[in-house]
Parts: C-alpha cells; sequence; structure tokens
C-alpha cells in the first residue's frame, strides 16, 4: 500500500482509476515469465502521456521509489519483476499507433502496442516489421526495445535493436530525451539510440519510438527437416552458414521439446525423431527456391532422415506457430521450467548441443534444447521442481557450467532474454570487471539514485542465482518482502 | 450480495485452498502470459488482475499464504466467464477451469452469505435444477406468461420496465415455451431411420445422394444401428428448448443411430459447479452416471457446449471419490457432441443438405470448443449445406458473454462482449449466426435484438438448422408422423 499523500499526488497525476494499490493489483504486477522470481510493487501506475511519466519520475525522484517499467509481463530475466518494490509503471494505456510514414518507411508508436498487431497493421498495407519474439503476440513494442528482443527471423533480418530509429525517453532526473530521428545516417554524438535499447529499463523509460520498416518479402518457402541424431542437426546449421546461405529463420528442436509442442499445437511433427531443424527463406521466388534447394540438399548429406517442404502458407504458419509455444508448452512436462539462452558463435552450434546434453546427464537433469540455431542462440530448457531443493542446486550448477562453456566458446550468458535479476551474478563473466564499472559508470551518471528497474543487470558478488530459489537468490528476498507487506 | 470476509473466514478460505487446489497445476503456469490475448475479461479490461495468469497467481498468493484472501479477489474470481479460452491456449496445458472452480467451492464453502443470497442459492441449486418436474413447472410458467397475453400486457403498460435491461430483453427472446404434455411425455428410445440406398447403378457417378432420391424407400431397421448412442437431454433443453432436442434426436436417427434417453438423468451439474456447490454437482454427477451405465452404449450425445463440458469433467469432479471415480472417467470418456456423432456416422455422406441461399455464420460455444474440443466438426457440417454461404466470424471463439447465467450476473461485462461480438457479426452480415449450446443461443438473440436487426437475421441452434437443410427434401417424400418414430414413451 502506497503512503497516502503519495498516492493523491500520483491520482493527482493520471488520474483516480490509473492508481492501482489493491493486494489483488500487487500481486498480478508482482511476476513476470521468470521462474521463481516474485516480489509486490507498492503500487501500479499506468500514464497516458510521456507528460504523465516525467511528472511521476519526478515524484518519485522527490520521494526515493523505484520505478519498473512494464508491458505485458513476458520477461524471461525477471527484467519487470519489482525485486525492490516501488512503482511498477505500465503501458497498457499508451497503445496507440501514432504515424505511418510510406516515404520514409518509418512507424511511430506508443510503446503499449502489441508487437504482433504493428506486424499486422504495416503488413496490411504492404511494409514488413521483422522482430518476432515468440512472445509477440503478448509483448509489446516498449518491452521488445527495452529488452533488445530477438526473435525466429533474427538470422536473416536482425533484432529490435536493427529497427529502432529513434527514440523519446524520459531519463531519472525527468529530461525528456529524443534519440535520432527518420534519418537513413546520424552520427550526430554518442548513438543513444542504440544505448537505450536492450537497457532493461535501468537508463530511461521509452514513452515513443520510431521504428524502421522494410518491404516485404514477396514469398516464402519452409522446409521440415527430421534427423535421427541430434549432431546430425547441430552440424547442418553450421554447413548452411558456411555454404554462405542466410536463411530467414533455423530452429532447432531437440526430441523432447519435439514431443512436448506436438502435443499442444497438432502440427504432425515427427515425435520419434532425435532432432529437427525448422528452416524458412524468403525474398524473390528465384533466389527462394535455389536457396531451399540447396539447404535440403545439405540437411540431406548431414544425414537428414527426410526434408519436407510445408504445402501452403498455412501450415508454414502453424508450424512456426507451433515453435513459439515451445517454452511454454515445456512446462507440460514439471512443474518447473527454467530456461537460458546462452549464445555462441554459430559456427560452434553443434558444439555447444554437445556440452549441453553432456551436462544433462553429468548433473542427471532433463534438459529440452530448442533455438536459434541459426543465430547459435539456444534455448536450453531445464524441466524441474523448485520444490525439490536437491534437484535445484544441481539446477544452479548445471548453468552455470552451460554459462561458463558457451563463454569459452566464444559466446555470452544472454543472447535476447537480457540479464534482469536473474542472470546478474553472471553478467560478469561475459564482460568482466572493466565491463561492469563502465556499464555502472554509465547508470550512476544517468541514474545516481538507482531509482529506474533498481536490482537489475548488477548485484552484489555473493548473489547466484538462475531463479532457483538458492540463497542469497531473489526470491528470498521475495519472501522476506512479501513478508513484510 | 456478500459481506465483507471476517478473519476467522479468510482463515477458513485459506485452509480450504491448501485442500482443494492442486499445488502441481498452480505451478503448471509458467507465467508465459499466453493466455492474456485469449482471455475474454483481460480483452475487455486490460487489467492483468483480470486474466488467467493474474488469478492464477491470486489463487497461488492465498495457497502459499503470501497474500491473505479478500473481497477482491472474490470478485476477481467471480469476474472469469469460465469460458476456459485459456486452456486452449496455454502451451504448458494448465488446467484452469479446474483451480478456478475448486478455487470458487473453497470460497463458497467458507463465507457466509446474505440471507437472500442463501435463499436464491437453494431455490436455484436445491430445488430448481436438480428436480425436472420443477423446471417444467417453472417453463411451465413462462409459458402461461407468453400465451395469457401477460407477456403484451405488460410490454404494453411499460410495467416490464421494472426488471433490469438484461431480464427485459430476455424474457421477450425466449422461445416459445412447448406445452406441459410434451414436455412431460418424452421418448425413452428411439429406431434409427434408414433411406435405403438406391442400387450401385444408380449411384455410379455421384455421390449417394439418396434424400433427394424420390423413389429411396424407408424403413426403421432396429436390428442393424450404425451406431447405438444414449442421449443426454438437459434440462433446459428438454424443456425450454424442447424443439431443438426433438430435431437433435431426429438427425440422430437419420444418421442410422438407435437412440436410448434414460428417463432418471439428471441435470448435469454445470450451473452448481460455476457457482462453487461442488457437493451438490457431484450428487447429480453420481445420478447421471448411474443413469447412464446401464446402457450399452459407449457414446453419450450431448447437444448443449456447456453440458456436454461438465459431463466430460466428471471425472475430475469424481476422481477423489474411490467409488466413483473409475465410473467417473468411463462415463466421460463416452461424451460427444451432435455434430461429432453425425460426422462420425456418415450424415454427410448419407444426405444432400441444402437450404435456400443465405449467409451463415457460427458463434463457437466456449464449452465446446475449449472443453470437448470441437471446432470443426459444426463448421463442416454448416460449410456442406448446399446454398449457404459460410463466412467466419472474428472472434467466433471469444465468448459472448451469456456465460451460464454470468450474463444475469455480470451485465456490466456481459453486454459489453455482447456488444464487441456484435460488431464483428455486422461486418459480415449473415442472415443466420448458428450456434451450439442454449445459452449462446439467447445470448445472440440478445445481440441481435440490441442492435435492431431481428429483421436481418436470426439466431439458431445447429440441429434446427442441419434439420431444416434435410427435410427440405424429406418432407416431400414423409409425412412428419413416419418419420419422427417413437417407440416407446414414458411420462416423467
Amino acid at each position: 500500500m502506497l503512503d497516502k499523500a503519495f498516492k493523491e499526488k500520483l491520482m493527482a497525476i493520471v488520474g483516480q482509476d490509473n492508481v492501482l494499490d489493491s493486494k489483488e493489483n500487487q500481486v498480478a504486477f508482482s511476476y513476470d515469465a521468470t521462474p521463481g522470481f516474485q516480489s509486490l510493487p507498492d503500487a501500479v501506475v499506468f500514464p497516458g502521456s510521456t507528460e504523465d511519466v516525467q511528472a511521476i519520475v519526478k515524484l518519485c525522484r522527490e520521494m526515493k521509489t523505484p520505478i519498473v517499467p512494464r508491458g505485458s509481463g513476458t520477461n524471461l530475466s525477471a527484467g519487470t519483476c519489482p525485486v525492490q518494490g516501488g512503482i511498477v509503471l505500465s503501458f497498457q494505456r499508451m497503445d496507440q499507433i501514432l504515424e505511418l510514414d510510406e516515404e520514409n518507411l518509418t512507424l511511430t508508436v506508443q510503446p503499449g502496442v502489441v508487437t504482433q498487431k504493428i506486424c499486422e497493421y504495416v503488413e496490411a498495407r504492404g511494409f514488413f516489421y521483422p522482430p518476432d519474439p515468440s512472445s509477440m503476440k503478448i509483448s509489446t513494442i516498449g518491452g521488445n526495445i527495452m529488452e533488445n528482443s530477438g526473435g525466429l527471423r533474427g538470422l536473416k533480418y536482425g533484432v529490435t535493436r536493427d529497427y529502432v530509429l529513434g527514440l523519446t525517453v524520459v531519463l531519472a532526473n525527468g529530461d525528456i530525451l529524443h534519440t535520432g530521428g527518420k534519418l537513413a545516417k546520424d552520427v550526430a554524438g554518442y548513438d543513444l539510440t542504440r544505448l537505450m535499447v536492450g537497457s532493461e529499463g535501468t537508463l530511461g523509460i521509452v514513452t515513443e519510438a520510431i521504428l524502421k520498416l522494410v518491404p516485404p518479402p514477396p514469398s516464402k518457402m519452409t522446409i521440415l527437416s527430421v534427423y535421427e541424431s541430434m549432431d546430425d542437426a547441430a552440424e547442418t546449421v553450421s554447413a548452411i552458414i558456411a555454404a554462405k546461405i542466410i536463411p530467414a529463420t533455423l530452429e532447432f528442436l531437440d526430441r523432447a521439446t519435439i514431443e512436448v509442442v506436438e502435443d499442444y499445437a497438432h502440427v504432425g511433427l515427427p515425435t520419434e525423431a532425435a532432432a529437427i531443424l525448422l528452416i524458412e527463406q524468403d525474398g524473390d521466388p528465384e533466389v527462394v527456391k535455389r536457396d531451399i534447394q540447396q539447404i535440403a540438399d545439405i540437411c540431406r548429406k548431414h544425414g537428414a532422415r527426410s526434408v519436407q517442404t510445408a504445402q501452403t502458407a498455412e501450415e508454414a504458419q502453424a508450424l512456426l506457430t507451433a515453435r513459439r509455444a515451445a517454452l511454454s508448452a515445456c512446462a507440460r512436462k514439471r512443474p518447473t521450467t527454467i530456461l537460458e539462452d546462452a549464445t555462441v558463435p554459430r559456427s560452434k552450434v553443434a558444439d555447444m548441443v554437445k556440452a549441453i546434453n553432456r551436462i544433462a546427464e553429468k548433473y542427471q537433469l532433463t534438459i529440452c534444447t530448442f533455438g536459434h540455431a541459426g543465430d547459435g542462440n539456444l534455448h536450453p530448457t531445464v524441466l524441474t521442481d523448485v520444490r525439490d531443493q536437491d534437484e535445484m542446486a544441481r539446477v544452479e550448477k548445471a548453468f552455470q557450467e552451460i554459462f561458463a562453456t558457451a563463454i569459452e566458446l566464444g559466446g555470452t550468458i544472454t543472447g535476447e532474454h537480457g540479464v534482469g535479476a536473474m542472470k546478474a551474478p553472471y553478467l560478469k563473466w561475459k564482460i568482466g570487471d572493466s565491463g561492469i564499472r563502465t556499464m555502472q559508470a554509465i547508470k550512476t551518471a544517468l541514474d545516481p539514485d538507482n531509482l529506474l528497474n533498481p536490482g537489475k543487470l548488477f548485484v552484489p558478488d555473493h548473489a547466484n542465482s538462475v531463479g532457483t530459489g538458492n540463497p542469497a537468490s531473489a526470491p528470498t528476498q521475495t519472501a522476506e518482502r512479501m513478508m513484510k507487506k | 450480495m456478500s459481506r465483507v470476509t471476517t478473519d476467522a473466514e479468510r482463515n477458513a478460505i485459506q485452509q480450504a485452498f491448501r485442500q482443494k487446489l492442486d499445488e502441481d497445476e498452480l505451478l503448471n503456469c509458467m507465467r508465459c502470459g499466453f493466455c492474456l490475448p485469449a482471455c475474454p475479461t483481460y480483452i475487455m479490461t486490460k487489467q492483468e488482475a483480470a486474466s488467467p495468469r493474474g488469478r492464477i497467481a491470486l489463487m497461488k498468493g492465498v495457497y502459499d499464504g503470501t497474500i491473505a484472501y479478500d473481497d477482491d479477489i472474490g470478485r476477481q474470481l467471480d469476474l472469469c466467464l469460465g469460458c476456459r479460452a485459456c486452456e486452449t491456449a496455454c502451451p504448458s496445458g494448465v488446467k484452469y477451469g479446474h483451480l478456478l472452480e475448486n478455487a470458487r467451492s473453497a470460497i463458497n464453502e467458507n463465507k457466509r452469505k446474505t440471507l437472500k443470497e442463501k435463499a436464491i442459492r437453494k431455490l436455484t441449486f436445491k430445488d430448481l435444477f436438480p428436480n425436472q418436474k420443477r423446471m417444467r413447472q417453472v417453463t411451465g410458467l413462462v409459458r402461461l406468461y407468453q400465451k395469457s397475453g401477460l407477456k403484451k400486457l405488460a410490454e404494453a403498460t411499460g410495467a416490464i420496465n421494472i426488471l433490469p435491461e438484461t431480464l427485459r430483453t430476455m424474457q421477450s427472446i425466449l422461445p416459445e415455451i412447448p406445452d406441459a404434455k410434451a414436455m412431460r411425455e418424452r421418448p425413452v428410445h428411439l429406431a434409427p431411420i434408414f433411406v435405403d440406398r438406391p442400387s450401385a447403378a444408380e449411384t455410379a457417378t455421384t455421390h449417394a445422394n439418396i434424400a433427394t432420391n424420390e423413389e429411396a424407400p424407408i424403413n426403421h431397421n432396429a436390428e442393424n444401428p450404425v451406431k447405438r448412442v444414449a442421449f443426454f437431454a438437459g434440462c433446459l433443453m428438454d424443456t425450454m428448448f424442447l424443439k431443438t432436442n426433438e430435431a437433435t434426436l431426429k438427425l440422430l436417427q437419420l444418421s442410422g443411430c438407435e437412440i436410448f434417453i434414460p428417463p432418471d438423468q439428471a441435470c448435469c451439474g454445470a450451473l452448481h459447479g460455476h457457482s462453487g456447490e461442488a457437493a451438490g454437482a457431484r450428487e447429480l454427477a453420481k445420478r447421471n452416471i448411474e443413469a447412464f451405465e446401464k446402457l450399452d452404449c459407449d457414446t453419450i450425445v450431448t447437444n448443449a457446449g456447456g453440458c456436454g463440458a461438465y459431463l466430460i469433467d466428471y471425472a475430475h469432479l469424481l476422481a477423489d471419490d474411490p467409488e466413483w471415480s473409475e465410473r467417473a472417467a468411463r462415463f466421460s470418456s463416452c461424451i460427444k457432441d451432435l455434430s461429432e456423432v453425425l460426422l462420425e456416422c456418415g450424415f454427410l455422406e448419407k444426405y444432400h443438405l441444402s437450404l435456400p441461399n443465405q449467409v451463415v455464420t457460427f458463434q463457437d460455444s466456449c464449452h465446446l470448443r475449449n472443453v470437448m474440443q470441437s471446432a470443426t466438426a459444426p463448421r463442416r457440417l454448416l460449410q456442406a449445406i448446399d446454398g449457404i454461404t459460410y463466412r467466419e466470424l472474428k472472434e467466433a471463439d471469444v465468448c459472448c458473454g451469456s456465460a451460464g447465467i454470468y450474463n444475469l450476473l455480470h451485465e456490466d461485462m456481459a453486454t459489453s462482449l455482447i456488444d464487441r461480438k456484435m460488431v464483428h457479426v455486422q461486418d459480415i452480415m449473415p442472415h443466420v449466426i448458428v450456434t451450439a449450446n442454449p445459452g449462446c443461443l439467447l445470448q445472440m438473440k440478445f445481440g441481435i435484438k440490441r442492435r435492431g436487426l431481428e429483421s436481418k437475421m436470426e439466431a439458431v441452434h445447429i440441429a434446427d438448422l442441419l434439420l431444416k437443410s434435410v427435410s427440405a427434401q424429406m418432407e416431400k417424400r414423409v409425412d412428419s408422423q413416419s418419420f419422427w418414430v417413437m417407440n416407446e414413451s414414458r411420462r416423467r
């Protein structure tokens, strides 16, 4: 519950109905899609404009109250979990598409627009916005920008970062910052747009964005390549890239994942296969046909048992939609599903898949592996049970080993989900002391009071968690916070 | 209607949550949010707490003891329509409906009610729905109201305006209630009807188009039915919607089914279960299981998605009862919707369906789609009718707001849902909106009336439309008496 005077001031800014602090709403905004993290905010506030956000930030600064910006709460690194309480800033009211500029190929949007709505809106008008995170039906563009979300089309088209041209940002000091613009080129000073994209709500609050659109590909083809061995599938991935073919989508699913996805989606996946690759190419019809032909040849050469082409656009769409449900479908098997997104250079995908299997065996864990293989971005997902202390300890160790292996192979601890609270203890592994110091310097310069999404990216050394609820991890803090409330 | 919850009630409710809710199921929700765009109350309110993910978090909060139960939580759980669209959307397979039902029952059993609420609950759940005779009497009163001139009088004088809008409109769209005799004398056993196929030579070129073949003889061969089925008549369907039940039986007969209709069957108990009256629901479930298991039928046909879905849930409802769990599971596995059974019996191969040219659309019954998992069968049947242009309704899979008696309890939410639905309906302007559940049927009629579209379109049950599409030809050849053969009937 909020202090009465504070609450009244917030209500004066956004109106009475847009400040919620009932127990019911505190619970509803206490989590995102990350297992093991939950913490009650003091209140949820729904701003309606950049000016509202500015006024809220100034007020919170006065009150020394943390602000956690939130889209739809689909975050997978506890980035939107209010681990230190404060105000959750929900952008559900700021959900308008403001302008389609057909001459400059840009779209100006508010942060609360659901990503799929953007895709549908521009596609209906003959344009294309490529970033397509699996949560696109639910997640908002504001969340995608703050997390620099990837997606199935990342291999060829890049990630959210590559489609953000300009931002309106409210800074922690209450200033309104405009970065970039409808510009193909712009080198006026530091690239603040790129600094903000992927900053996980720790440097500023995005209230408007100018997105880059591209012409839609005139055609596409989708194939499903089926393997008896996971290694064959993984090697196919490296071979396709080595052959200098960049498909739009190159997804990998292992047997356990195929099973759960098929169980949910009923799209006819071969549940007895060891692994499948879901590959899509788009572009001019002749190029697509040639590429797919070549890719199919490579698949067969690397041991594919069969290579099938989706016969209709609906069939292709069904396969991709099924793939997007993979993570959630994994939850069918065990009560707790913890996924990571360790990423390696594309050429090392086969090595990484092998390492994950070895680690799963070593710690006696069930790990489903799927992901954007073409990006080197795998999602090893542990199926476990938070109530089993012993198993959770092994999960923690397994993830540490997976991170270490990824970094050894020249990779990173997270390809697209962000650091958040979940992977904060491991950030140093990837970027080292100088990396941490540099990032912290930026953070301190822009948000000296640590009010914007505190508890994310940086944590004291002793903290340790991949969301397993082990000592010093956020869930313990949560329990304490919960009891206080 | 309810009081503010006391501390003692809070504790009792939390204890009841611990006993009744399945912890694995609560944990199974991994909060990915895939359910959000599927949830009608989230679509309308954009409130996380009004989403399935939010409601599960509330249930889990109470279960874990991290929050105490309060009236906001109770209201939020009540606001849920129980349409279970979230279950279809959920990749993790969370059984939200069961969680909700158990939570509601935990609250209902531990929260004191006002005298008024107690009286209403007793009347509805103990006196009316479990007792088919009373159902007939009450619907009989509606008939009296319709036939005696009272209805006209009430509408003409404006006396009707003392009712809230939903009820006021509802009374005007109720179907004409059959007379008492018709409701009382229901068949218990029906023979299949076979329209003999023409010889192979005659059908060599096209598919067997027997209904239009003027020469094909008709017989009632009870020896070799295509399928032996039992029919779940339902309490509302067998009174207020009797004509639809008759159409259903005729369609089954025409498909070659021998039909058994046990007279000792009861209300399905859905209304009880959804309102937290688990004990009453279990009692009805046992009565139905006993009534049907005596028959040697592996198919029990329903024509109301709401009932069918609840019958399927008997396996869950009685899972913890050692004497009944297996019997319930067997019973549940027999439940099938009319459309599925018709397709299985080759209805489309047997008859050429046709109607005058018209645009038709289908509004899913949430429970038919999300629990009985039947969405394509009714569409396949409709699309097979010659003369109709089938147009898919946008958001046909989103609840219309009827949801049992939800539209009477949560008038605002229900009305905003039907208004949204009617916008999509007007985009395609169908002549007929087909449904597969009585609640949806009334709600769609309500929507049509609210929009003043009565002269442009109507809402009908799929059984009625299908029968019309066959009998257009059949009627030429068969008088309705011989067509409608009743082997046995019994006064109930």
